[in-house]
């Protein structure tokens, strides 16, 4: 059945330009766009979690197709919108028109073609130009001297492992700056001890799930020295929003001396004997380790060196002695739905596994 | 005949000295109904009172969230409001007001008396009906052994292996898991009636080529309903098996594996979405050739599409999986077929365009909802295009900015069609007119509040910001855009409201609309307003795709160009 | 009124041509898409865990193939095919007779899952808590066996109708809408067969 073409071609308008190379593309738009993103980027006073600050290359590639895909649709939004507006304006009913009806137009084959047509063309080049950074995160070789970390995602904290160094830690990662010359990004092998969780640190590299019996690995390479924020990605339960995650970005001096610190067993002072006592006859030991001692409980973080440790809880409160003396007496004063039992401790005993605890550096 | 009046006159004026009786009968009237019209009207009034609960409770989170580490609701309970809402939005407002429209019209467009399968129908209106009733149930059984339920907590997609008893106690997943089963049911009982309808009851001279547009779609969408709530209904009962039985589908510590259900549950709920979206596109294919007076642009194209739509969108699923760590092939491959999709749909919006192009515009309430849904569709569409590019999904996955994306497609183009459907086609399931006035101040104040709180959405996911957290840290510069976007929720309430009056109101007090007030061209308009339960006196027989044209055009019929 | 008139040019006259797909197969297609999804699932998810389990006993070790049982109910399928050609053809007689055969040859098949259910309880040990094999395997046979359940149902409820001589050449088409969801749950049958007692072995 043919179709009635009552649509002069002529007024058709010209179609978005597909012709952007792909290298010499990404730099122009990115010249073009980065200043006005600007604003998205930088917050004076806080790092900032935007994407738009990538300062590692897994961030970086994403952030260069970013780009791209935002131009592409800017533009296809600013043509059919644009139409559509123009449309709108200039065929409303207007009230002195007399003629009942328009002409009725019920198709044109050449019309829906190029609209069929220019689209899929729009698919393609950015199909390509997203596979070509797919494959590419994927295909880095590993240097020799990467840094291995282990995390293992808990409700509602993450447990970090170097097994070439022999350090357990728990919440604040510290990895060293990579020098682009002599790389050395830290490789991270992921799963779950419980439910599902997500690692996201906006600013180094895209996030990765931890999922129990499944072992994922990501890989990011700093380029600055810095603390990097991020938190869990995916519902994990009721504390999933104060599952924090604190990234720092160690010059190699500073990340040599950090190592040797958690490398050390755990400093004794004798004042703190009495705490240490308290701990080992109480619970703590059921979930806790503390390296040298009696405890080798595996549910809850190694407490080893929990005083080089800036925050308590997974990034929830800072690290001081009253935040401590607190959470211990009572988790669900700070993060309630954590799965940390209240220990019914009497000020006595409290008093004393706190300064036990705040003594382990 | 002497014998038998003086009966009935008593039995009428009995009646009349018993208004209890009365109510009663229409009560029961309506409970034992098969009527499509009624049943049909049965779902959106269910659908309404469940928007308002939820939208109440979208409502608290938003207060939750206006400002940093706020104590508005506990962790535990804004868990449980961010799960019931989706829940509730998805399978107890989106699917029984898009059914309802579904349930009333299809029949009208078609010359019919009724669905294929009235029984059915009515069925499956009241299992979903049950299914709604239990979820809600479970604030007050939820709590199991530990007391340790009440309503379900697990998001709206319930992730394994948190669903898994050790990690929910008590009943609450359990209360999920059964009413959205049930739901299912329902929902493809309905599909197969929309099927059996649309093929088997049309009326002479209604080939397949004339078959108004939004029949056509909702053969589509149930054709997807089919394939789609099977793997629903299957998790279902896998996890139901595991929670009870001991089975280990999704156990991690015996092997099972968590990511096979996100797998069958986004093959679900992946083309859940187009479901819900699609009689969106079926309203826009009705109502904007009407409000522009030309006949849709690209009739057969139109068809393929939605046929295309509905079969790619069976493909697309892993996206929503894109952080698992699937690998460079899938990645790859779910990018394309994400991309793949928008070929169709940018196709729709080019023919609506072309549709509004050269022909006069009427601009009524029931238009500027939908010319509000072709821009936000239009967003909605590229922000997909966005998250399609995997890599780029790697970091706004699971933040606000897909919040910001779904919402803008559920509330920005399917909540808009539906406002914009209701103005349509209430006068004829009424017989009165809704008030312009205040359908334009119900407009305004939603377009205000929509934008507010959906547009500037997307930034805190662009700065870092995940979704399903009650609160956040006060340094990450989100609060003042998390207050902006509370605030619009305000705006958008009141509109709602300002919409329920008007229904109600010109209910009683609406201009009457006679058989045809838009001068439009399907047989819908061709019977009384409200049709009476027979729809129509003599069953019509048609000659093209717009019966009603042909009547008024002799001189010009659709027939000639067809 | 409601009446629209036909057209002015009074083209065709569609009535006598007008032929519409029946209701009831139209129906019943659906419903096998739909459930056709949900068995779907089901098999994937136990092609998926082959070889899977931690522990406990593999299907090689307690699997025997179900020829006896798996030829009564693909014959089954034959006779109730001709139960629908003799009614068509109002031999009620015959209609009975061979339904009665298809009911029996669905209620072997179903004994004869559930010794074999019997034997792996409590002579293996096997149960759905076992392992991934138990898990899979109980709830994909016995999705299956649910379905035949209620198809034998429908079934023995058609021989008693027409047994009472109450089924009759009108109601054809009806038998044809059972037989077809009878048809549906023999191919199922085929495909767990495959899955679980070829490949899964």
């Amino acid at each position: 059945m043919p179709l009635v073409l009552h649509f002069p071609v002529s007024r058709i308008p010209c179609s978005p330009v597909l012709q952007a190379s792909m290298a010499s593309g990404e730099m122009w738009l990115q010249r073009l766009k980065i200043s006005s993103l600007h604003w998205l980027a930088a917050q004076p006073g806080s790092p900032s979690t935007s994407i738009f600050s990538p300062a590692a290359t897994p961030a970086r590639s994403i952030f260069g197709v970013s780009v791209f895909s935002l131009v592409i649709t800017a533009v296809i939004f600013v043509v059919v919108a644009g139409l559509l507006l123009y449309t709108l304006i200039r065929f409303r009913r207007r009230r002195e028109e007399t003629q009942r009806e328009p002409a009725q137009i019920y198709g044109s084959n050449q019309i829906e073609l190029s609209w069929t047509v220019i689209p899929i063309l729009i698919v393609v080049v950015l199909f390509l130009a997203t596979a070509r950074v797919i494959f590419v995160n994927e295909s880095i070789p590993k240097p020799a001297n990467a840094l291995d970390v282990t995390v293992i995602g808990h409700q509602f904290w993450w447990e970090y492992r170097y097994p070439k160094l022999g350090i357990v830690t728990a919440n604040e990662l510290h990895v060293p700056v990579s020098d682009p010359q002599h790389p050395t990004p830290t490789y991270l092998t992921m799963s779950s001890a419980d439910t599902d969780h997500s690692f996201w640190v906006p600013n180094l590299a895209g996030k990765m799930d931890l999922i129990p019996n499944k072992v994922n690995i990501m890989w990011f390479d700093p380029e600055a020295a810095g603390l990097y924020l991020g938190q869990c990605a995916q519902y994990c339960g009721t504390q999933h929003a104060k599952m924090l995650i604190r990234v720092y970005v160690d010059t190699p001096a500073a990340f040599a001396s950090w190592v040797a610190s958690q490398q050390r067993t755990a400093v004794e002072s004798a004042d703190a004997a009495a705490g240490r006592a308290v701990f080992e006859s109480n619970a703590c030991v059921n979930c806790h380790t503390i390296a040298g001692t009696a405890a080798h409980g595996t549910f809850g973080p190694d407490l080893t060196h929990l005083e080089s440790r800036v925050t308590l809880a997974s990034g929830a409160v800072p690290n001081s002695t009253a935040n401590l003396r607190a959470f211990v007496n009572d988790p669900a004063h700070f993060k309630p739905g954590a799965l940390m039992p209240a220990m019914h401790l009497d000020d006595h005993d409290l008093d004393a596994v706190v300064k036990y605890l705040t003594s382990l550096r | 005949m002497a014998t038998q009046t003086p009966a009935i006159e008593t039995a009428a004026s009995s009646r009349a000295h018993e208004p209890g009786k009365l109510i009663l009968q229409v009560i029961h009237d309506w409970v034992t109904t098969v009527d499509h019209k009624k049943i049909g009207l049965m779902y959106i009034g269910y659908a309404l009172i469940f928007l308002l609960i939820a939208g109440f409770e979208a409502l608290l989170i938003r207060i939750q969230l206006a400002i940093p580490n706020n104590t508005f609701t506990s962790p535990q309970t804004f868990n449980r409001l961010f799960t019931m809402h989706g829940t509730t939005m998805v399978f107890f407002v989106g699917m029984p007001i898009l059914f309802g429209f579904g349930n009333y019209l299809i029949p009208l467009m078609i010359g019919a008396r009724d669905m294929a399968f009235p029984r059915l129908n009515a069925f499956s209106f009241w299992i979903s009906a049950f299914g709604g009733v239990l979820l809600y149930f479970s604030y007050i059984g939820g709590s199991g052994l530990y007391g340790a339920g009440t309503a379900p907590d697990v998001g709206w997609f319930a992730y394994a292996p948190l669903t898994a008893r050790v990690f929910s106690q008590g009943h609450s997943t359990d209360y999920w898991t059964l009413s959205v089963f049930l739901s299912g049911i329902g929902s493809i009982g309905t599909s197969l009636n929309i099927v059996a309808t649309a093929l088997c009851m049309r009326c002479p001279g209604m080939k397949m080529s004339r078959l108004p547009l939004l029949v056509w779609i909702y053969i589509v969408m149930s054709g997807i309903a089919f394939v789609a709530i099977g793997p629903l209904t299957a998790a279902q009962i896998m996890l139901l098996f595991d929670r009870y039985l001991g089975s280990h589908f999704f156990d991690t510590q015996a092997g099972g594996s968590a990511v096979l259900w996100m797998h069958f549950f986004w093959i679900f709920g992946h083309p859940e979405v187009y479901v819900l979206v699609l009689p969106a596109f079926a309203f826009a294919n009705e109502i904007i050739p009407v409000f522009s007076r030309k006949a849709i642009f690209g009739y057969p194209a139109m068809v393929a599409a939605s046929v295309g739509i509905g079969f790619v969108s069976l493909s697309v699923w892993a996206h929503h999986m894109f952080t698992v760590g699937m690998g460079p092939g899938p990645n790859v491959f779910f990018t394309f077929s994400t991309m793949v999709i928008s070929v169709p749909t940018g196709i729709k919006i080019f023919n609506w365009l072309a549709t509004l192009w050269g022909g006069k515009i009427y601009y009524t309430t029931a238009m500027i909802f939908a010319v509000a849904f072709l821009f936000q569709f239009l967003i909605a569409g590229l922000t997909g295009i966005m998250l399609a590019v995997s890599p780029f999904d790697w970091q706004l996955g699971s933040s606000y900015f897909v919040v910001a994306h779904f919402h803008y497609v559920l509330v920005g183009a399917i909540v808009f069609m539906i406002f914009s459907a209701f103005y349509y086609w209430y006068p004829k399931i009424t017989g009165r007119m809704m008030s312009e006035k205040l359908g334009k101040w119900h407009f305004w104040l939603f377009l205000i509040g929509f934008h507010l709180t959906f547009d500037f959405m997307h930034i805190p996911g662009l700065l870092g910001m995940p979704r399903r957290i009650y609160t956040y840290e006060a340094d990450r510069g989100w609060a003042l855009l998390n207050m902006i976007v509370s605030s619009g929720a305000v705006f958008q309430a009141i509109a709602t409201l300002i919409f329920v009056y008007n229904l109600v109101n010109s209910y009683f007090r609406g201009l009457p609309a006679g058989k045809d007030p838009w001068d439009a061209w399907t047989l819908e308009w061709s019977t009384s307003s409200p049709p009476p339960s027979y729809n129509f006196a003599v069953i019509p027989e048609v000659h093209s795709r717009r019966p009603l044209w042909d009547l008024k055009h002799p001189e010009d019929p659709d027939s000639n160009y067809e | 009124m409601g009446t629209v008139a036909t057209l002015p040019h009074g083209i065709e006259t569609p009535d006598a041509n007008w032929k519409l797909p029946s209701r009831g197969i139209v129906g019943m297609v659906c419903l096998i898409v739909a459930e056709s999804a949900i068995f779907i699932i089901f098999v994937v998810a136990y092609i998926f865990y082959i070889g899977k389990s931690l522990s406990g006993p593999t299907p090689h070790e307690v699997l025997e193939l179900p020829i006896v049982s798996t030829i009564c109910l693909l014959s089954s399928s034959i006779t109730v095919h001709l139960a629908g050609h003799s009614l068509h053809r109002d031999q009620r007689r015959l209609c009975s007779l061979w339904l009665a055969a298809t009911v029996l040859l669905g209620a072997i098949f179903l004994a004869s899952t559930g010794l074999e259910w019997y034997k792996l309880i409590y002579q293996y040990g096997l149960t759905v808590r076992t392992n991934l094999f138990g898990t899979t395997f109980y709830s994909l046979v016995g999705l299956h066996a649910s379905h035949v359940i209620v198809g034998l149902f429908m079934l023995s409820l058609t021989l008693l109708f027409s047994l009472q001589g109450k089924l009759t050449i009108n109601h054809s088409e009806r038998l044809e809408v059972i037989s077809l969801y009878w048809h549906f749950v023999d191919a199922v049958w085929v495909v767990v067969f495959t899955v679980v007692y070829l490949l899964g072995r």
